[in-house]
C-alpha cells in the first residue's frame, strides 16, 4: 500500500514538472492537480486531500494536491483563477475569497471561478475559559459593553481574518462597539487557544473543531455558535438566536472551484463526481470524526452563495473599519 | 499494568510492524531528498490512513516523521543541502567532515544521537506528559518573544566565530523575514505589487540557494577540483558508536534536555533547540576553537537536541491537542478520526491506546538506527562520483527541492537568487547558517512583539511583569554581559 503511494506520488510529481500538455479525448484522461491555498496541517489541507481521494476513484485519474500558500491564501487562490480552464487544475476555495478585496489585497473575487461544489461549513463559536465568571453569551456582552475597551482582548486570526470579523460584526450586530474589544493577531485558532490558556486574550471566536481538545479537556467553554442551528460535535452550545435572539451568522466555509469559463460538459462531469464524494461514506464519516460541518451547493447554487458570502462580508468589513 | 500489555498485543500484530517499516521507508525516501520535509510525506500519508486501523494509522506517519527528519541530514552531510532549518545550524560542520573524508563517522553519529535524543523526548512525554503541558501553556507572546531573542543571540553571538560577521548574517535574514504579508497588521511589505512576494520568502529555497547553490558556483569557479581525501571506512560500528557515547554523554545529556524543555512550548520547536545547543555546546566546550571546521562535538549536541525536540513536542499536542508543528497538526487531525481525541481524557480512558502510541515512538527512533545505517551505506557511493559530474545532478536536486517548496518556479528564482547572494557571503567570511535562523525567527520575534504591544497598549513593561519572562529576559541579559565582557578581555589582552 506504501508503495503504491510512492509510485502514485512519483507520477504525479513527475507529471506535474513536465507539464503534459496532450488534448484531451475523453475528459478525464490525465492527472489532475487539486490546489490547496492553506499549508499541510490545516483543516483545509485535510478536507482537500480526502475529497481528493474521493475524486479519484470517481474520475478514475490520480488528482495530485497542491499546497500553494502564503500571502493569507492570496498566492493560492490567485493560481487556481489563472490556471488553463481545462479542468485539469481545480482548487478548494476558502470563505477568505469574499474578504480579501475588500482589504484591498488582490482584485480577484467569486466572479473569476467557475463554481463546483459548496462541501464545509464551519460557524464561528465564542469561546472563553471554563472558569470565567461569564456563563452566557449575554453576560458575557454585557460585561463588553459596561468595561473601559481594552478590558476584554480576542484573538485567534490576523488582523482582518474570519474569526476577527465574526466577533467584529457580532457586536456590532448588538450595537456595541467593535473598537471596545481590541483584536490581537495571530497565526491562528491554535495560536489564539494557546494564549487564551496563557492569560494573554479572554476571547477566541473560532470554530468549535478548532477549540475542540480544549473544550473536552474542560480548559475552554463555548457560549454560542454564530450558526443557523446548534452544531453535532456540541449540541449543548446554543446558536445566537437562542442565546440573545440575534440572527447574525458568519462561518469558515470551503468549497471546490475551477478557473473562470470551465466548460460545460467538464464543470458538470466535476459537479457529478464530487456530488458522490459529498454523499460517500468516507467523506462524511471523516468530517464527522474530526468535527466539521458538512454543506452542500452545486454549481450555481453555490455561486450564489458566494455571491451573497461576498456582499454580507463586505458590509461587515466596512461597518467595522476593515475594509479599504 | 493491565493496559501495557494490552498495548503490545496491540502494536506487535504483523500488519503493524510492516506498516512501520514501510513509513520508514517511505519517510527516509522522502527526507533524503533535498527539498522534500518531513511535513510533506506524512501529509502525503493522510488519504492513506483512512483505511488502516487507529494503531498502524499513527504508526505510520510518527515513523515517517522519525525518519523524515533524521533522514533531512543525509544530503546535509553530503551535498551540503540542509533538509530542516534544524540542521541547517551544524551543516557546515558536517560537510566540513565530509571533505575530510569522515562522512560515514559523522552520518554515524547523527543517527546514533537523533535516535538517543528521540528516545530522551519519548521517555519524557511517557512520564510527564500532562505535568509539563500544564506549564507549556503559562507561555504567552511575552514568553515567545523572549525565546525568540534567545535563539538569535545564540545564533549570532555564540554560534558564529566572528560576532559582528554572525550578526550582519542575521540582519540579511531579518531583512529578508520582513517581505510579504505574513504580518501582525497584515500589510503587504517590500512585495512591489507581486503576487509571489506577498507569500513572502520561504525558508526552504532559500536555505537551498544559500548553502548548496553557493557552493556549486564555487566548485565551478574552482574548475571542481576532485576532494583530496578519500572517504574513510568505518571499522565496526558498534565499537566506533560505544566510543562515541562515552567520549559525548556530556553533550549528549545536555542536548536532550534543552532540546526536550524547547520543544515542548508549541511553535517554538526544533529549529531553536539545534541553534541554542549548538551555541551551548561551543561555550562549555574545551576547544571552542575547532567549531565551524569539522568538529563532532557540537553536531552531536545539536542533533540530539533537535530530535528530543520533535519527541516533546508531542506533550502539548497529545495533552491539550494544541500542534507543536504542522506534523504535529496532522497527525492531531488523524487522531480525531480514528477516535483518539487528543486530551487528558485519552489518558484516563484509552491508556492501552496511549501507551501503544508511546511504544511506536520507541520502535520508531530504534528502527531509525538500522534503517539510517543502511541509507547511509548506500549514499557514500554519491560521494565516489567525480565532482564535475556531482554538481549538476546536485543542481538538478536543488531545482525540484526549490520547485516543491511551494510548487511554483517562483521557489527556483528565490532559490537562484540567494545561491548568488550566499556566494558573496562565504567570500567575505559572513556565516550563513545565522541568516537562516533570522528567517525563521523574524516572524515570530516580530509577531510576538507586536501582539505584546497590542495587548499593554504599549508599555514595555509588561515584558518583564510576568515570572517566566522576567526569568527569561534575565538569562538574556547573563548571556549578553558576558559575551560583552569576553569580547572586552580578548581585545584587552590583544592589546596589552
Amino acid at each position: 500500500m506504501i508503495g503504491r503511494t510512492v509510485l502514485a506520488m512519483g507520477a504525479a510529481i513527475a507529471v506535474s514538472a513536465l507539464g503534459i500538455t496532450a488534448a484531451a479525448a475523453q475528459y478525464p484522461d490525465r492527472p489532475l492537480t487539486l490546489i490547496v491555498p492553506w499549508g499541510a496541517g490545516g483543516g483545509t489541507d485535510a478536507t482537500a486531500r480526502i475529497i481528493g481521494a474521493g475524486l479519484e476513484r470517481e474520475l478514475g485519474q490520480p488528482v495530485s494536491v497542491v499546497n500553494r500558500t502564503g500571502g493569507s491564501g492570496v498566492v493560492g487562490h490567485s493560481a487556481i483563477a489563472e490556471a488553463e480552464p481545462d479542468g485539469y487544475t481545480i482548487g478548494i476555495a476558502t470563505v477568505e475569497i469574499g474578504m480579501m478585496h475588500w482589504q484591498g489585497l488582490t482584485e480577484l473575487t467569486y466572479a473569476d471561478y467557475t463554481p463546483l461544489a459548496l462541501m464545509n461549513e464551519d460557524a464561528a463559536g465564542v469561546q472563553v475559559l471554563a472558569d470565567s465568571e461569564h456563563d452566557t453569551l449575554e453576560s458575557l456582552l454585557n460585561a463588553i459593553e459596561n468595561s473601559p475597551a481594552g478590558t476584554f482582548r480576542a484573538s485567534g486570526t490576523g488582523q482582518g481574518g474570519i474569526w476577527h470579523l465574526a466577533l467584529a460584526g457580532l457586536l456590532n450586530d448588538q450595537d456595541i462597539d467593535p473598537t471596545l474589544v481590541p483584536w490581537v493577531p495571530s497565526e491562528g485558532a491554535a495560536s489564539g487557544l494557546q494564549d487564551l490558556m496563557a492569560g494573554g486574550v479572554s476571547i477566541v471566536p473560532s470554530s468549535l473543531v478548532e477549540a475542540r481538545g480544549l473544550i473536552e479537556a474542560g480548559r475552554v467553554k463555548s457560549l454560542g455558535l454564530m450558526g443557523p442551528e446548534r452544531a453535532e460535535l456540541f449540541p449543548d452550545v446554543p446558536t445566537l438566536s437562542e442565546a440573545i435572539g440575534s440572527d447574525w451568522q458568519i462561518g469558515a466555509w470551503r468549497g471546490i472551484v475551477g478557473p473562470e469559463g470551465l466548460p460545460d460538459d467538464v464543470a458538470t462531469r466535476l459537479m457529478d463526481a464530487l456530488e458522490a464524494v459529498y454523499n460517500s461514506e468516507d467523506y462524511q464519516n471523516f468530517m464527522a470524526a474530526q468535527g466539521y460541518g458538512v454543506r452542500w451547493a452545486k454549481g450555481e447554487e453555490f455561486g450564489t452563495f458566494m455571491e451573497q458570502a461576498d456582499a454580507s462580508l463586505g458590509q461587515t468589513m466596512e461597518a467595522v473599519g476593515l475594509a479599504q | 499494568m493491565d493496559a501495557i500489555i494490552q498495548a503490545f498485543g496491540l502494536v506487535f500484530t504483523w500488519p503493524v510492524l510492516a506498516t512501520l517499516v514501510g513509513a520508514a521507508l517511505f519517510g527516509l525516501l522522502v527526507g533524503a531528498v533535498p527539498g522534500l520535509t518531513a511535513t510533506m510525506a506524512t501529509a502525503l500519508l493522510v488519504p492513506l490512513t483512512f483505511f488502516m486501523d487507529p494503531i498502524p494509522a499513527v504508526g505510520a506517519m510518527v515513523t515517517c516523521a522519525a525518519m523524515a527528519i533524521f533522514a533531512g541530514d543525509i544530503p546535509g552531510a553530503l551535498l551540503r543541502i540542509p533538509g530542516t532549518p534544524a540542521s541547517a545550524a551544524y551543516v557546515d560542520e558536517t560537510y566540513a567532515m565530509t571533505r575530510r573524508g569522515e562522512a560515514e563517522t559523522v552520518l554515524g553519529a547523527c543517527v546514533l544521537f537523533s535516535a538517543l535524543g528521540g528516545l530522551f523526548g519519548t521517555v519524557v512525554l511517557i512520564f510527564a506528559a500532562p505535568a509539563l503541558a500544564e506549564f507549556a501553556l503559562n507561555f504567552s507572546s511575552q514568553e515567545y518573544f523572549w525565546m525568540a531573542m534567545l535563539g538569535l543571540t545564540c545564533a549570532a553571538f555564540i554560534g558564529a566565530t566572528s560576532p559582528v560577521r554572525g550578526m550582519i548574517s542575521l540582519l540579511i535574514g531579518l531583512l529578508v523575514s520582513t517581505v510579504g504579508l505574513n504580518n501582525a497588521a497584515g500589510v503587504p511589505r517590500f512585495t512591489f505589487g507581486s503576487t509571489d512576494l506577498m507569500a513572502g520568502i520561504d525558508f526552504i529555497p532559500a536555505m537551498i540557494g544559500l548553502f548548496a547553490i553557493s557552493e556549486v558556483l564555487r566548485t565551478m569557479a574552482a574548475g571542481a577540483p576532485s576532494w583530496d581525501n578519500v572517504q574513510v571506512k568505518v571499522g565496526n560500528i558498534f565499537r566506533n558508536w560505544g566510543g562515541m557515547i562515552v567520549r559525548y554523554w556530556r553533550q549528549q545529556v545536555r542536548g536532550n534536555v534543552v532540546g526536550t524543555a524547547i520543544g515542548i512550548l508549541p511553535g517554538a520547536g526544533a529549529d531553536v533547540a539545534a541553534y541554542v545547543s549548538y551555541a551551548i555546546s561551543k561555550r562549555l566546550s574545551k576547544t571552542p576553537g575547532k567549531y565551524g571546521k569539522g568538529h563532532l562535538e557540537g553536531v552531536v549536541e545539536a542533533t540530539a537536541s533537535n530530535n528530543a525536540a520533535l519527541s516533546s513536542a508531542w506533550v502539548p499536542a497529545l495533552v491539550f491537542g494544541i500542534p507543536g508543528d504542522t506534523i504535529t497538526a496532522i497527525v492531531i487531525g488523524v487522531l480525531y478520526v480514528k477516535g483518539l481525541n487528543p486530551g487528558p481524557t485519552l489518558f484516563l480512558f484509552n491508556p492501552q491506546m496511549i501507551y501503544a502510541v508511546f511504544l511506536i515512538f520507541i520502535l520508531a527512533n530504534l528502527l531509525m538506527v538500522p534503517l539510517g545505517w543502511l541509507v547511509i551505506k548506500l549514499a557514500r557511493g554519491l560521494l565516489r562520483t567525480p565532482r564535475a559530474i556531482l554538481m549538476p545532478i546536485i543542481l538538478v536536486f536543488c531545482i525540484v527541492g526549490a520547485f516543491a517548496s511551494n510548487n511554483a518556479a517562483y521557489g527556483i528564482v528565490v532559490m537562484l537568487a540567494f545561491g548568488i547572494l550566499g556566494f558573496f557571503m562565504e567570500e567575505n567570511e559572513i556565516p550563513i547558517a545565522p541568516c537562516i535562523l533570522g528567517i525563521v525567527i523574524g516572524p515570530i520575534l516580530e509577531r510576538n512583539f507586536v501582539t505584546t504591544m497590542i495587548k499593554s497598549d504599549g508599555s514595555l513593561l509588561t515584558f518583564i511583569d510576568r515570572p517566566i519572562a522576567a526569568v527569561l529576559a534575565l538569562a538574556l541579559a547573563v548571556i549578553w554581559a558576558s559575551v560583552l565582557y569576553s569580547t572586552f578581555r580578548n581585545r584587552a589582552a590583544a592589546s596589552a
